[in-house]
């Protein structure tokens, strides 16, 4: 018998959210404890910052310009490498519970497996392995699957409408009449993708991901090794926690965050000293992605619509600390406390009022980049608390799973296994960690590159709708940690930009195979 | 493939939000069995992966995705000579569409095949392409194999 794997992630969750990382909004104390008993690492960045990508690499170790899935509609080939089929191979019943969201969700022709095996009833679907072989979809033995709401073909949709559609019209609905994302407000503040949802606690899809989990963990016998991805689709928008649960954060008494500030004049100027797409995104006058709603311009948010997001999401966050909670409860009952690792991680961080705006896009900074990630090693191996201060990336996921396996990591993955500490860290040469972004969407192309030291983010733009290609920003993380002073264009910033500039163009002459860049089929 | 929608980069707008969109793929088929594939209209369950079934009555066509989805078409062209067959969704769900395939012949055993989709909302529009893409796949797949035979 090995070492089990509980994989947990979250969508759209910021480092700072965790009692653990300084958050004081949630109260997180099952998240807080697994990080004292192991690792915290202080500087995890997304290989994207929007989920397709940025999932795909977590089950690829790959790259997006590796993997092929370089944007959110863009489809991870069936046949792409997944950590999961490694584990498989070594005997691991291997499952996926809550959002996956390696393949679009909007498909009314029902093309892709994720959007068909509620339908069809089945717990996976035969498909070509990477290596050429046929096996179980990306690996996984069960897939039971949930996204942001209860409209669709995925199985907790299928779950409400068919046990609860009296519960179906308190969730917001993500999209509007034209599957645009919402922008409509609601809340006491008027904020958008807000609802107050009178859905109990117990029907919410963050504790059915932990039910279906718990259910799921209960076929295994006692002697199997097991990995199993729990994916909680919150904290990610929309912000419709059950009612019961809002008074946890009462908004009015949220602090604003620090890089909001009050007056818009500053907001505005700390966007302006930013690369010009920031501007005209705040402004209305451009839409660069399908992430954020397109009617929704970020110079109309308040402050009171900050606070009432800040509230709603970090009762989602302690909603879902509860229900790991649950989960890991049922491990120790079961008696495998001691042969399980868990690691926690997102997929993407979220804006959260951060110079005054929500959501995502191509904007590379803490609020998006940085991200919590917490490995509690299996009680067995005797780990070591610690901090790893070190930049790491999710790309180094798939090597990690493997390595508690016990199994050599193949030679398609492009990130090294995490380090258990600072010396380790610093003798395998864990000194930066790059993050992409290439978007492509009715008329408007973006495409960002950032790396990220100890020391320094640093991004390029590269030529697109909004850039000429001399744009950049270079924030100094030591004196300047909230990103206002950008120092891309300042002299004596000019050895470090171009050492950063160095480490972005080796990223891009990295050898390895590249997949061909698939084909946008949808928005998201 | 070119995607459009200028009233993204305006916040004034410039009327509805269109796009337009297209697949195309080469054949190594004459242009007329790569047009036999796609002018039957009843034949689109074989060539659109998704599409599970259809009735056509005069010009009027109704598919069934597989997801459950029925949607009406609206034939409007289907041209032996120019090869061009060119549908319109009636769904209330779009305010305007227009599917469009063409054949195009590049040799005696060598075609393209273009799938353009228009429609109005623009989100639509690339859902809709997104699945042409892989009905291209089959109408090469079926043209191909129909020579071999």
């Amino acid at each position: 018998m090995g070492r089990k794997i509980l994989f947990i992630t979250t969508d759209q969750q910021r480092y700072d959210t965790l009692g653990v990382n300084g958050g004081i909004l949630s109260r997180t104390p099952v998240l807080d404890a697994l990080a004292r008993e192991g690792i915290r690492y202080e500087r995890c960045q997304p290989t994207s910052v929007v989920c397709m990508p940025s999932r795909a690499s977590m089950l690829t170790g790959q790259f997006p310009t590796t993997h092929g899935a370089w944007m959110n509609g863009v489809p991870l080939a069936v046949n792409a490498p997944s950590v999961a089929e490694n584990l498989h191979d070594a005997g691991y019943a291997t499952a996926l519970i809550g959002k996956a969201h390696f393949e679009p969700f909007l498909d009314p022709f029902s093309r892709f497996a994720e959007n068909s095996l509620a339908n069809l009833g089945i717990p996976t679907i035969e498909q070509d392995w990477f290596d050429g072989r046929r096996g179980v979809h990306r690996g996984f033995d069960y897939l039971e699957l949930a996204t942001h709401g209860v409209i669709g073909p995925l199985h907790y949709a299928k779950w409400m409408n068919e046990n609860h559609p009296e519960a179906i019209s308190g969730f917001y609905p993500t999209l509007d009449g034209e599957l645009n994302v919402n922008a409509a407000g609601g809340g006491d503040t008027g904020a958008p993708q807000v609802k107050f949802n009178n859905v109990p606690r117990d029907w919410y899809h963050t504790d059915w991901v932990a039910d279906r989990t718990i259910s799921w963990l209960g076929q295994q016998s006692p002697d199997q090794d097991w990995f199993c991805w729990m994916s909680f689709p919150d904290p990610h928008h929309p912000w419709d926690p059950p009612k019961s649960e809002v008074e946890r954060v009462p908004w009015k008494e949220v602090p604003l965050p620090a890089n909001y500030p009050q007056h818009s004049s500053e907001r505005e100027a700390l966007i302006d000293a930013k690369a010009r797409h920031w501007r005209a995104w705040y402004d209305g006058s451009l839409v660069s992605n399908y992430e954020a709603p397109a009617l929704w311009v970020p110079a109309t948010l308040t402050a009171d619509q900050v606070r009432e997001v800040n509230a709603l999401n970090a009762v989602e966050i302690e909603l879902i600390d509860e229900a790991i909670g649950r989960v890991m409860k049922d491990i120790e009952a079961k008696g495998w406390g001691d042969d399980v690792d868990v690691i926690f991680t997102t997929d993407h961080g979220e804006f959260q009022g951060d110079f005054g705006f929500l959501f995502k896009g191509p904007y590379h900074v803490d609020a998006l980049m940085r991200l919590p990630l917490i490995w509690r090693p299996a009680r067995s191996t005797r780990p070591e608390p610690g901090v790893v201060k070190a930049p790491v990336s999710l790309v180094s996921l798939a090597a990690t799973f493997l390595e508690v396996a016990g199994q050599p990591a193949p030679a398609w993955t492009e990130g090294a296994a995490l380090p258990i500490n600072d010396d380790d860290a610093h003798a395998r040469s864990f000194t930066s960690t790059v993050t992409e972004w290439d978007s492509a969407l009715f008329g408007v192309d973006v495409h960002v590159r950032s790396v990220v030291t100890t020391e320094h983010l640093y991004t390029e733009y590269r030529p697109g709708t909004m850039h000429d290609g001399s744009e950049g920003e270079l924030y100094d993380l030591a004196d300047d940690p909230l990103q206002h002073v950008n120092r891309f264009n300042d002299p004596a910033y000019a050895a470090a930009r171009a050492t950063l500039h160095e480490r972005l163009s080796a990223h891009e002459d990295r050898p390895g195979e590249r997949a061909t860049p698939g084909v946008l089929v949808a928005p998201v | 493939m070119t995607l459009r929608r200028p009233t993204r980069l305006s916040a004034e707008g410039l009327g509805g939000q269109v796009a337009s969109l297209r697949h195309e793929v080469r054949i190594s088929a004459p242009a007329e069995t790569v047009w036999s594939v796609v002018t039957h209209p009843e034949s689109i369950p074989e060539w659109f992966p998704g599409i599970e079934s259809c009735t056509v009555n005069g010009n009027i066509r109704i598919i069934k995705t597989r997801a459950g989805m029925e949607m009406a078409e609206e034939i409007l062209t289907n041209d032996p000579l120019l090869h061009r067959f060119v549908y319109r969704i009636t769904s209330s769900l779009y305010k305007f569409h227009l599917g469009t395939i063409d054949v195009i012949e590049l040799g005696e055993n060598d075609s393209l095949c273009v799938y353009s989709t228009t429609a109005e909302p623009d989100v639509l529009a690339l859902i809709i392409a997104g699945g042409t893409k892989d009905a291209l796949v089959e109408i090469k797949r079926l043209a191909e194999e129909s020579i071999k035979e």
